[in-house]
């Protein structure tokens, strides 16, 4: 063994990446600690609500209602085959609520929201803004992440419910175009297939997803470097981490919701 | 005259590079002192670790007598409100206006503070940099010499006792230069602060700086007056002032 390769435990990149796993953890327990010790920047909050939540509802708004279209459209000739056109309101509501509204905003917020966060953190970082807060004694984890997380983590299920609405909306209207229905007939017929237990793994989805999308964004940026390469890295870097955990989330809540039907 | 900041045998490394190597400096009362030194010689490593940004390895650091590294958060942050930073790069808030920068060490420390009361603070602070009609400009839309002397504004907003200044000159024309300079005495009269100021500029240095300290190799080789630092025949002294001072040069 030489010298090189005996500073480390196992080899340099795979040491890099636990360390930068504990680094990540020791900064959402910073983040955690800093919450919940009183002094929330509510006024920050507040902005960073308007930021994340208003601002993002024209795309989430055609997303969504594209989503629910072409969803309804491409599933309508497999169901027709079998004859069972009638089942569609409750196939997409149910693909709808359980999936694809809280996984299509979630995507959507982590490629403006996530990199937004990166990008201005990191921007603040490398121009030594966070330090200046930090010496004009504000605390910068509690101002700039405490807000952005916990703004991300309640705007993100919030979007995701008017996603659902808006894509069963252009759900119907591909419904309607075909079928003779009406919006109460499609409704009923949809959520006749939903029980609680969708609602809340839909809502604990959008919740983790928020989460994760803010942490993730504040987390790369916080550790931003180089300059403004630093900055270009931890925006994209937030992207996709943050799809990338969504996507294991996703995994992990659907086994999890499965144990108790 | 009591000292405001005793640093003594201060030890810093970043990984295998030694960027500060047994430092040692007492800042007085009311009193600049210059910090000179090459470039990633650890001046700055220096006054963040004053501020608390940066913990050092070795050694101790007193403000007003209390040791920074044995404070709590919120001492820390108690002593941060009498301790003002100048960045080089300024780091005014982007998404703030000149007004919001300027207020917001206040909003956010001085929470039971009136409208009022604000904006008479901002006012004076605008006034004693002399840019009253940039107060509702974005920080892009300002010349490198204007975000300094705002920068510097924000922290005299809370009135510090000590100014902690971050190469002010570096990258002003000779005018602008001279305009910080004159700044930085009046801020040192005007609020009887005490300053680390560092800097590459041998005409801030001689402007400004009651005491002139140099660093070379991780410690303070020199320290004393102007004159005395740079009527030493040390040829690593000698560089610094040629360069500066292209006169001696032509002379020669």
């Amino acid at each position: 063994m030489n010298s090189e390769s005996a500073k480390h435990v196992f080899s340099e990149k795979v040491d890099d990446w636990l360390m930068g796993f504990y680094d990540a953890f020791e900064f959402v327990k910073l983040v955690f600690r800093e919450a919940f010790s009183g002094g929330f920047e509510f006024t920050e909050f507040v902005r960073q609500c308007y930021s994340i939540g208003l601002k993002s509802l024209p795309l989430i708004s055609l997303t969504g209602f594209v989503t629910g279209y072409v969803f309804t459209k491409q599933s309508r000739p497999s169901l027709m085959e079998f004859g069972a056109t009638s089942w569609l309101p409750s196939l997409v509501t149910i693909a709808i609520v359980r999936a694809l509204a809280p996984l299509v905003t979630s995507l959507i917020c982590s490629g403006k929201i996530g990199s937004g966060i990166g990008a201005e953190l990191g921007s603040m970082k490398v121009t030594e803004q966070i330090d200046a807060m930090e010496v004009s004694a504000v605390n910068p984890i509690r101002f700039l992440v405490v807000t952005r997380v916990a703004a991300a983590t309640i705007t993100i299920p919030i979007l995701s419910f008017y996603c659902a609405l808006v894509a069963l909306a252009g759900a119907f209207l591909n419904v309607t175009v075909n079928e003779e229905t009406n919006v109460l007939a499609f409704l009923e017929h949809g959520f006749d297939s939903i029980v609680f237990l969708d609602i809340i793994t839909a809502v604990v989805k959008a919740t983790s997803f928020g989460f994760t999308i803010g942490m993730i964004g504040c987390y790369k940026g916080f550790n931003a470097t180089n300059g403004t390469q630093g900055v270009g890295q931890a925006a994209n870097s937030s992207v996709v981490l943050s799809m990338f955990l969504i996507f294991i989330e996703e995994l992990f809540i659907v086994q999890v919701a499965n144990w108790f039907r | 005259m009591e000292k405001t900041i005793e640093i003594k045998n201060l030890y810093k490394s970043f990984g295998s590079l030694h960027v500060l190597s047994g430092v040692d400096l007492d800042v007085h009362e009311n009193e600049n002192v210059v910090v000179l030194g090459r470039s990633g010689t650890g001046k700055s490593v220096l006054i963040k670790i004053i501020a608390g940004l940066l913990t050092p390895d070795r050694g101790q650091v007193k403000v007003f007598g209390q040791s920074v590294a044995d404070l709590t958060a919120k001492e820390l942050n108690e002593l941060r409100l009498k301790i003002g930073f100048s960045f080089q790069s300024s780091a005014l808030y982007d998404s703030m206006t000149v007004r919001e920068n300027l207020e917001f060490p206040l909003v956010r420390n001085l929470k039971n503070m009136t409208r009022k009361e604000i904006d008479k603070a901002v006012d004076e602070v605008i006034e004693a940099v002399g840019l009253k009609k940039t107060l509702d400009q974005m920080p892009s839309q300002l010349s490198g010499g204007q975000r300094k002397r705002i920068g510097i504004a924000r922290t005299l907003i809370m009135n510090p006792k000590i100014m902690l200044y971050d190469e002010p000159t570096a990258g002003l024309d000779p005018i602008t230069c001279q305009e910080i300079n004159d700044l930085m005495n009046q801020v040192k009269e005007k609020y009887r602060t005490s300053s680390i100021i560092i800097t590459h500029d041998l005409t801030c240095a001689k402007e400004t700086g009651d005491r002139v300290a140099i660093l070379f190799d991780g410690k303070f080789a020199y320290q004393g007056t102007f004159e005395e630092v740079f009527g030493n025949p040390d040829p690593r002294i000698r560089s610094f002032y040629d360069y500066n001072f292209i006169e001696p040069k032509l002379q020669n």
